[in-house]
């Protein structure tokens, strides 16, 4: 909706704007420029900006001193993994609700968004004991298997929306012409779903990316995501400011760059389609 | 249009979502409604005994209690008030037209993509650090004495990262809900001389009405289960002083291995989300009609 604006309107909007966007964005900026930073330059009063002798060295630290690799490569297992398990069994749950809707579609629907609302702490102390009993505290697949059920209705919610747009017509078509329940589903569902697929898919790792309740509580070490090993430089290590800035970049890039391309799925994924 | 064949096919697609779900939802939640009865302590296993509405009386009763729910109350209120207002004022800023507006709504947005470790962190040791944070820089430079923000402004400092996280995601929402608006009748209104501030109460925020409410309804089921932030910034103190109801039943469950009370607490927890959850459900179920 480009209003026609005087030029002196438009550049004081600019000018707000921008100043209000670069003071949101600032913590993130100054973290990236301090991880650039000795030790001695990131304590330094007053603290400079962009004129310092630029280093790669902590992130070498980080990597030296710690099992950063294996904390990053957790963090990738447990979001893709959760995120293709939960596709895996909303795809069929999503498509049958969308095609097949019976008498009772919306309430189930509705159910399976209420048991995201049941607070995480409510739930906490008997999958802690049950995982505890079944040895699943610290390891990958307890998380994945953790992170899945949690984010499982947004999942099929997500992809419940994006199948409604498909046109029945078009799958009527197809069973007019012959074609069976399975290439319905290989030949004409699936290359139109699959922009929607990707669009969840893209929504869900970075939720699972983030998520630090559970990532906390069920790992301590072999298994710990980058969300917990981060908290471990709580303290004293946290006063490393350039070392935490390396580690908090490198945890925080991956997700930063999918998230701006996630912006319209979050509105989606995250309002259960209550705002449009 | 659906055969006999075909929903059965239906039923059985839905069948493992649903089994999973109600799984999930079921065993632990009836086990911590169980736990709630019993008295019971990790630290002596073998010992469990019913106690009926001991732990209860127990939990409800704790002075930290009061604190957890204040505290909550707080962090949940302080958050919503920042996030709603200052998202309202900002997605009306960036729907004007201006240069370079995409890139000023990814640099808006980018908080929300940052895990709750690292922003918990980054605020409390690069910003809010008495000795070495840009704040005491900053204070420091106009002459002022530093202030330790954590140690003295707890729980407003939590408020505050716990906003700055939140805020992108009000402003995202408020923003998609703005540009849904009919143009024409604000031109309309401003031809017939009605002033912006007019225009705002009578036009903008009636319309903005259904999206602010999906937004304090949807933070406020996240902003009930805070944690993260907590645990790595104040570890629930100075004493309770930013104990949330997350927090402390956290603490009395893998700290002090009281699972009796714990679980008192957790069910405390699920009655304070449910009363949120079902507006919510209202308005999304309201919405699937249409």
């Amino acid at each position: 909706m480009a209003r026609a604006v005087t030029p002196q309107r438009r550049a004081v909007n600019t000018a707000a704007a921008w100043t209000i966007a670069l003071l949101i964005f600032f913590p993130i900026l100054w973290t990236i420029l301090t991880s650039f930073k000795t030790e001695a330059e990131a304590i330094a009063s007053p603290p400079s900006f962009l004129f310092f002798d630029w280093t790669l060295e902590n992130y070498v630290t980080v990597n030296e001193r710690s099992d950063y690799f294996l904390h990053f490569m957790n963090s990738v297992v447990i979001s893709l993994g959760s995120t293709l398990i939960g596709l895996a069994i909303a795809i069929p749950a999503a498509w049958s609700m969308a095609f097949v809707p019976g008498r009772r579609t919306k309430d189930v629907l509705l159910w399976m968004l209420s048991t995201k609302m049941l607070p995480p702490v409510g739930v906490l102390i008997p999958i802690y004991l049950i995982f505890r009993d079944l040895n699943l505290l610290d390891t990958r697949i307890g998380l994945i298997i953790v992170l899945t059920l949690i984010n499982l209705p947004i999942i099929i919610w997500m992809l419940y929306t994006y199948f409604k747009e498909i046109p029945v017509d078009i799958l009527e078509a197809a069973r007019m012409d012959g074609a069976s329940l399975r290439s319905e589903i290989l030949y004409v569902l699936t290359p139109m779903a699959v922009p929607g697929i990707a669009s969840t898919m893209l929504l869900n790792v970075i939720l699972a990316w983030n998520e630090a309740f559970w990532t906390l509580n069920l790992t301590a070490a072999d298994a710990a995501p980058l969300t917990a090993f981060i908290a471990g430089f709580s303290s004293p290590e946290g006063l490393f400011y350039a070392r935490l800035s390396a580690a908090s970049t490198m945890a925080i890039a991956p997700i930063l760059i999918l998230g701006w391309f996630s912006q319209k799925q979050l509105v989606r994924g995250l309002t259960f389609g209550a705002v449009k | 249009m659906a055969t006999q064949h075909s929903r059965a096919a239906g039923r059985l697609m839905l069948s493992p979502a649903v089994i999973l779900l109600l799984g999930w939802m079921l065993i632990p939640l009836s086990l911590t409604v169980y736990f709630s009865f019993l008295r019971y302590n990790l630290l002596m296993p073998g010992m469990e005994e019913w106690t009926g509405f001991l732990n209860y009386r127990f939990f409800l009763t704790d002075p930290a209690f009061f604190d957890a729910i204040r505290n909550t109350l707080l962090l949940v209120g302080g958050v919503l008030l920042i996030t709603t207002i200052g998202g309202t004022l900002l997605a009306m800023l960036l729907d004007q037209p201006m240069w370079g507006q995409g890139i000023v709504r990814i640099l808006v947005i980018a908080p929300f993509f940052v895990m709750p470790t690292v922003s918990a962190l980054v605020w409390k040791n690069m910003f809010m650090n008495p000795v070495n944070g840009l704040f005491a820089h900053l204070a420091k430079g106009i002459g002022l004495e530093p202030l330790d923000f954590l140690a003295h402004a707890p729980l407003f400092s939590i408020v505050m990262i716990v906003s700055w996280q939140w805020l992108p995601f009000a402003t995202l929402i408020l923003l998609t809900a703005l540009q849904s608006l009919d143009t024409e009748q604000l031109e309309a209104a401003e031809m017939d001389g009605a002033s912006p501030l007019c225009r705002f109460f009578f036009i903008v925020l009636p319309h903005l009405a259904r999206a602010i409410t999906v937004v304090i309804l949807i933070q406020t089921i996240f902003l009930l289960s805070v944690f993260a932030e907590i645990l790595v910034t104040t570890n629930g103190g100075p004493g309770t002083a930013t104990t949330n109801l997350t927090f402390l039943v956290y603490a009395q469950s893998l700290l002090q291995f009281d699972v009796g009370a714990a679980s008192a607490g957790g069910v405390v927890a699920i009655i304070l989300a449910n009363i949120v959850a079902i507006f919510l459900m209202r308005m999304i179920g309201k919405n699937l009609e249409r």
